[in-house]
């Protein structure tokens, strides 16, 4: 203040008064007035919901709370083929809603012009508690996860601000992002958190299991079932950990490298560089196991056989080697035939049916 | 005097600074001047010579700078607010090559330090606070985000070499350097040697820096077109960033009003 010192104090308050003023002045939204809108903007919110038995979400709602009319237009976006290249590949094409979002029968994810991807797409669901997305992690916030598969040139083949100019000069969607947003102007912020929206409501949380745990109508496994769920608490969940059936965390489980791949996948590494990352991969979720075969970062098992098989007699030691698979210098987990059974009926408990036949999953008609 | 005050009042509103009100405001343009030795670089067109004897074009180039700091010559430092501290060079865009810092509080600065790159805490943001040259994959963007890994590049250079491999597909020989990932974030720091940049209301220091780009060859260590023609996430994009940070050097100032 220095300079103005001299100044009296009138001055002084009317600049004070002009700093204040200016501060709150908020940024007015450019609205286009010549546009024939709707009455008025009015979102409803949606009503989403933490399952009881589930820890709190990862996902800031409060940057994107969720609405009806975004959920909608986030609907719609993810079954349009606009937002590939050639048109033909959707979101729901590998993320089929009765597979519980998988692309079940695929052993590695397929795109345009019948190309195959280097790995077996991973499910959506509970995706408001994850916190990287993909085998290798390297997507770190759901708004940003659609850039991938959009601009894959192996699975939707575009570039982002080609599918937003299409979104733009599309009729469909201007008054869809109206009805979500207040506005026509359809931005690249928007658009992903409108998909964000519909994804977030994927929320699996009805299995059978659910049920048995929250003590609710129709919730008792059985004899096999519950050997199954003892089985498992003791042998499988250090890393299909808690509700969400998996600690997040990035491991090798004995899996050789492909030798069939055309390149080497080194999953983890592949993002981070770190040498003690190589060739690990996601633990994933086993909610609705039973419906995402086939199995694994490459999909080289087709059944929950062959998985349990090979965590009892198919580990194969190795540098990368995650340590609970290796106790006593013993590799692998011991199971019978028996125990492998069971856990395979508790897993089969871990299937949400209303989730998997839940019509707000499918496309609108 | 009262117009000018209330101009500075109005012009400091835009961008409230916690120290606002206890000094004068002005600018500070820095220029990055992409040169390849002492020739100013040419896209396409210009044909050079690297550390390692090999001929190379370059047809794009592009680099963010963020973070930057003004330091003063009793070792104390002017920090841009971040949210305003973000650039992206490019060598196709030359308005893009001036970088123009406002609200600068009044003072003698004899340096700056900013990074190379995108640093992880603005990476990590909401994408609403995502905006302009952060905007992934965007026009702005420019092409400098990666979307299998969420992250911004931060170095970009490619171009073509006779000594790069041949691409079987295309028949190119081309080199693409990418680098990006947090561990390759590096600082520059650029001393204005003998000059001051005396920042005021009516006085708006211009620097000029240039970035030699056959520094990328040889800053730290040499590297070959011929051995690492692609270099984007491999452990050998350090060895890049090691070298990029090398490229810049103060080398004049024009005062303007």
């Amino acid at each position: 203040m220095k300079r103005w010192q001299g100044l009296g104090v009138l001055i002084s308050a009317g600049l004070f008064g002009l700093v204040v003023s200016c501060q709150s002045n908020e940024p007015v939204e450019p609205t286009t007035p010549t546009e024939p809108q709707p009455p008025q903007y009015q979102t409803t919110p949606y009503p989403w919901q933490k399952p009881a038995n589930f820890p709190d979400p990862v996902y800031d709602f409060s940057k994107n709370p969720l609405t009806q009319e975004g959920v909608r237009l986030g609907r719609a976006l993810f079954f349009d083929g606009m937002l590939s290249h050639d048109g033909t590949i959707t979101c729901g094409f590998c993320h089929i809603p009765e597979a519980a979002f998988a692309h079940t029968d695929h052993t590695l994810s397929h795109g345009i012009r019948d190309q195959i991807g280097p790995r077996n797409g991973l499910n959506i669901q509970n995706v408001a508690w994850s916190r990287t997305f993909f085998w290798d992690g390297g997507i770190r916030d759901l708004d940003l996860l659609p850039i991938a598969p959009i601009q894959n040139p192996v699975e939707m083949g575009d570039t982002l601000t080609k599918v937003l100019d299409k979104v733009r000069n599309s009729a469909k969607y201007p008054p869809l992002f109206y009805a979500a947003f207040g506005t026509r102007d359809i931005t690249q912020e928007r658009f992903l958190k409108a998909l964000s929206q519909f994804m977030l409501t994927m929320v699996s949380a009805n299995s059978r299991y659910d049920k048995y745990v929250r003590k609710e109508a129709g919730g008792t496994l059985n004899e096999q079932e519950l050997r199954g769920l003892n089985l498992f608490k003791q042998n499988c969940s250090t890393c299909h950990t808690g509700e969400l059936f998996t600690d997040q965390s990035f491991r090798n489980n004995g899996l050789l490298p492909n030798p069939n791949a055309p390149q080497p996948d080194l999953g983890r590494y592949s993002i981070t560089l770190n040498e003690s990352d190589r060739n690990k991969f996601r633990v994933p979720s086993l909610r609705n196991i039973e419906r995402t075969l086939p199995y694994m970062h490459d999909g080289r098992f087709s059944s929950l056989e062959a998985v349990l098989n090979h965590y009892a007699s198919g580990v194969k030691d190795n540098a990368a080697l995650d340590p609970v698979l290796k106790q006593n210098g013993q590799v692998g987990i011991a199971l019978t035939k028996q125990d492998q059974q069971d856990i395979i009926a508790f897993l089969r408990t871990l299937t949400d049916q209303q989730f998997v036949t839940d019509r707000q999953f499918k496309p609108e008609r | 005097m009262l117009a000018l005050l209330l101009g500075v009042s109005v012009w400091a509103c835009n961008d409230p600074d916690p120290e606002f009100g206890t000094n004068e405001f002005g600018r500070l343009q820095l220029v990055f001047d992409n040169v390849v030795g002492t020739e100013d670089l040419r896209l396409q067109t210009g044909i050079y010579n690297n550390a390692a004897g090999e001929q190379f074009s370059v047809s794009a180039l592009n680099y963010f700078v963020s973070n930057i700091r003004l330091k003063r010559a009793d070792g104390s430092e002017y920090v841009v607010p971040q949210d305003s501290s973000y650039f992206l060079i490019r060598e196709a865009e030359p308005a893009s090559q001036t970088v123009t810092l406002t609200n600068v509080p009044a003072g003698d600065y004899v340096g700056v330090s900013y990074l190379i790159g995108v640093d992880s805490l603005r990476s990590t943001r909401n994408i609403s606070e995502l905006k302009g040259v952060l905007e992934p994959s965007s026009d702005m963007n420019s092409g400098m985000s990666w979307d299998w890994n969420s992250g911004y590049i931060f170095f970009k250079m490619e171009g073509s070499s006779p000594q790069a491999p041949i691409n079987q597909t295309t028949g190119e020989r081309r080199f693409q350097y990418h680098i990006g990932l947090i561990r390759n974030l590096r600082t520059a720091t650029v001393s204005f040697g003998p000059d001051v940049a005396q920042v005021s209301a009516t006085s708006t220091p211009r620097l000029t820096i240039r970035a030699d780009i056959l520094r990328v060859f040889d800053g730290t260590q040499r590297v070959s077109i011929a051995q690492n023609n692609n270099v984007m996430v491999s452990p050998f994009s350090a060895t890049i960033a090691d070298n990029y940070v090398t490229m810049f050097r103060y080398s004049q100032q024009v005062k303007t009003n």
